[in-house]
């Protein structure tokens, strides 16, 4: 990919990132040459935007309107499961990487820009409502986790994403 | 905006709209150059930022998602993602 980022900067943060991902239960893809591609493009995406967007979508550069493709995305695991890779296919599912299962092309679930717009609003609406709850409960928007507390942790137990990934669940 | 030309065998009008850090858009050049056919390349996220909403959509108005590779071939046929069969198919070179 014709971007300078150094090699050993992309092979550093392709252990770091195969390792969180093995801890966490997922799996890079396998294919070395691809993924160190796709490695290299979220460094550029860092240098550039300040943060992992992903690389296989266009970021704005503007924080609140890329959250939801800050690598991993809100879409990664609803698409491992259907189609056992994400969209770049940076990570796959274990059947993929085994070689038990093919990664199928995973087509674009993110929402068009219209749609995400009003869902964001309803979204912001929501998080505003009363509640009888002793406790305000929050999800990862990431992975699914949910907890009853007074804020969201600071980092996801589960998939390691910070506070801002969380939504208010109920 | 940066558009790149890449001269071949002339398939009609063939466009790329791709993402400089997309593996799929890497893939979809590599097969048009593969092909050796002539088209043009822009990738979006490497325009200017003054030239930023014209140029996504100017990508929406094919592709509602506004998402890559999208390939438009005579302005009429548009192939979004690494479709390697339809992008042979619709190029007539299997
Ligand atoms: S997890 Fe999401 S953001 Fe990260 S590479 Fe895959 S598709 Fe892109």
């Amino acid at each position: 990919m014709p971007n300078d980022i150094p090699d050993e900067e992309v092979d550093r943060l392709y252990t770091e990132l195969d390792a969180e991902a093995e801890a966490g239960g997922y799996h890079l893809n396998p294919d070395r040459e691809f993924t160190r591609g796709l490695v290299c493009g979220l460094l550029v995406n860092r240098d550039r935007y300040g943060y992992i967007a992903c690389p296989c979508r266009l970021a704005t550069g503007r924080r609140e309107d890329d959250l939801d493709i800050i690598c991993p995305c809100d879409y990664r695991d609803p698409d491992l499961a259907e189609y056992g890779a994400c969209y770049c296919a940076l990570y796959v599912s274990a059947d993929v990487k085994t070689g038990k299962r093919e990664a199928e092309p995973v087509p674009e679930r993110r929402p068009p820009r219209p749609e995400r717009k009003k869902m964001r609003e309803e979204r912001e609406s929501t998080s505003a409502a009363p509640s009888t709850l002793a406790y305000p409960v929050w999800r990862c928007r990431v992975c699914g986790y949910l907890c009853a507390r007074n804020a969201p942790p600071e980092i996801c137990p589960i998939c390691r994403v910070p506070r801002e990934r969380f939504e208010r669940f109920m | 905006m940066d558009v790149v030309h890449v001269p071949g065998e002339d398939r009609g009008r063939v466009v790329l709209y791709a993402l400089s850090t997309c593996g799929w858009c890497a893939k979809t050049k590599q097969l048009l150059t593969d092909l050796g056919v002539e088209f043009s390349y822009l990738y979006v996220d490497r325009v200017d930022p003054a030239e930023f909403d014209q140029a996504l959509e100017e990508v929406e108005r094919w592709n509602p998602r506004g998402s890559f590779p999208t390939l438009v071939i005579n302005d009429e046929h548009v192939i979004v993602g690494f479709q390697e069969d339809a992008i042979r198919e619709a190029l007539h070179a299997k």
